[in-house]
């Protein structure tokens, strides 16, 4: 690419990824959606050591958010693991296409590892949006960079979270912790811009609070299972007829 | 704290059903990085599996709240959940105005039905 960005060196490749991340909305979004994982952290009772080590090891908020709420109504373990995984199913197409846009020539498995576990929403949606326009040999640092500026925010506002909700009177706990739903159901629709996630979008946020009224057992996966399957259905069908 | 976690211990179960469940993904990922495109109807299918359960999981959470959430009444919640879309939709589509506008209206909403 002619207008390609580089950098004197790896290290500022780095700090330019750090500072990318710390300049952009998501930052906004991360600092919104861990204060409220913090709050309910402490809500739920597990310590913020254990909060913070949890949004580095799992680094997906979804997937944080399912187990630190199954954690706290006291769902089997089994079904938490599951719930997690299914939910971190769309990890793995983000992976396979974020990759080849860092793997240069000369590219080691091991390069990639750090950028792999680092995959998440926000990291993937800026780094497909400013890794075309960077220099091959640095995007990787890069990367990094941009995902190290995401996590640290995530970590630093989440005890930030965690010790408000610890103080703060009964009314503004609960809008804290109103925080991760909203911020969550805003960006998730902000994301479905395909008719077929909107209708995924749709019939979770129905069947999820209806079998769980209703007892279902594993209600969660149901709930994905059930309504991704018919919207992915109903595509289709319109697919088909069209 | 619930009884499974103080018998497994809070770091284990971290481990075992947080990390290891999620983390599966990204490394089948990196190990099948070439093959698949974003179209595929596999990866279709994963993502609207993986929408619907996260919106079934944001639902719960504003139907029935835990903690200092379920002190708010749940009209209030549904209502505060309904302005913070409309702001999305009318604010050209900004995630940070409606998380705001859906704030606002809880806490209002809250703050008149205790008094």
């Amino acid at each position: 690419m002619s207008t390609s960005t580089t950098f004197p060196s790896a290290v500022a490749a780095y700090f330019g990824g750090v500072k990318s991340a710390l300049l952009s909305v998501f930052s906004l979004v991360l600092m919104g959606t861990y204060i409220g994982m913090g709050a309910l952290a402490h809500d739920v009772g597990v310590s913020s050591g254990w909060l913070a080590l949890s949004t580095v090891l799992v680094w997906a908020a979804p997937a944080q958010l399912i187990m630190i709420s199954a954690l706290g109504t006291g769902g089997p373990l089994f079904e938490v693991a599951l719930a997690v995984t299914l939910s971190a199913t769309r990890l793995f197409p983000m992976v396979v296409a974020l990759l080849p846009l860092l793997r240069g020539p000369g590219t080691r498995l091991r390069d990639m590892l750090l950028p792999t576990h680092f995959t998440s929403i926000s990291m993937w949606v800026e780094s497909l949006r400013l890794l075309p326009a960077i220099a091959p040999e640095h995007r990787i640092a890069f990367c990094n960079g941009l995902s190290c500026g995401y996590m640290g925010t995530a970590v630093t506002f989440g005890f930030a979270g965690y010790y408000l909700a610890a103080g703060l009177p009964p009314l503004l706990a609960g809008v804290l912790l109103f925080l991760t739903p909203m911020s969550f159901f805003l960006s998730t629709v902000s994301n479905a811009r395909m008719m077929i996630d909107r209708l995924a979008l749709a019939f979770g946020l129905v069947l999820g609070p209806l079998l769980a009224y209703w007892g279902v057992q594993l209600d969660l996966l149901w709930t994905g299972i059930i309504g991704g399957g018919l919207a992915y259905a109903v595509h289709r069908v319109r697919e088909a007829t069209q | 704290m619930k009884a499974a976690v103080v018998e497994f211990g809070p770091y284990l179960i971290l481990v075992l059903v947080g990390f290891l469940p999620n983390e599966v993904w990204r490394v089948v990922g990196l190990l099948t990085a070439r093959g698949l495109n974003e179209d595929s109807e596999l990866v279709i299918l994963s993502r609207t599996v993986a929408t619907a359960l996260l919106a079934g999981v944001i639902a719960k959470l504003i139907l029935f709240s835990t903690g200092e959430l379920a002190s708010i009444p749940i009209l209030v919640r549904v209502g505060a959940a309904v302005c913070a879309f409309a702001a999305f939709l009318s604010l050209r589509r900004s995630v940070c105005a409606g998380v705001i506008a859906g704030e606002l209206a809880l806490l209002l909403g809250g703050f008149f039905f205790v008094h």
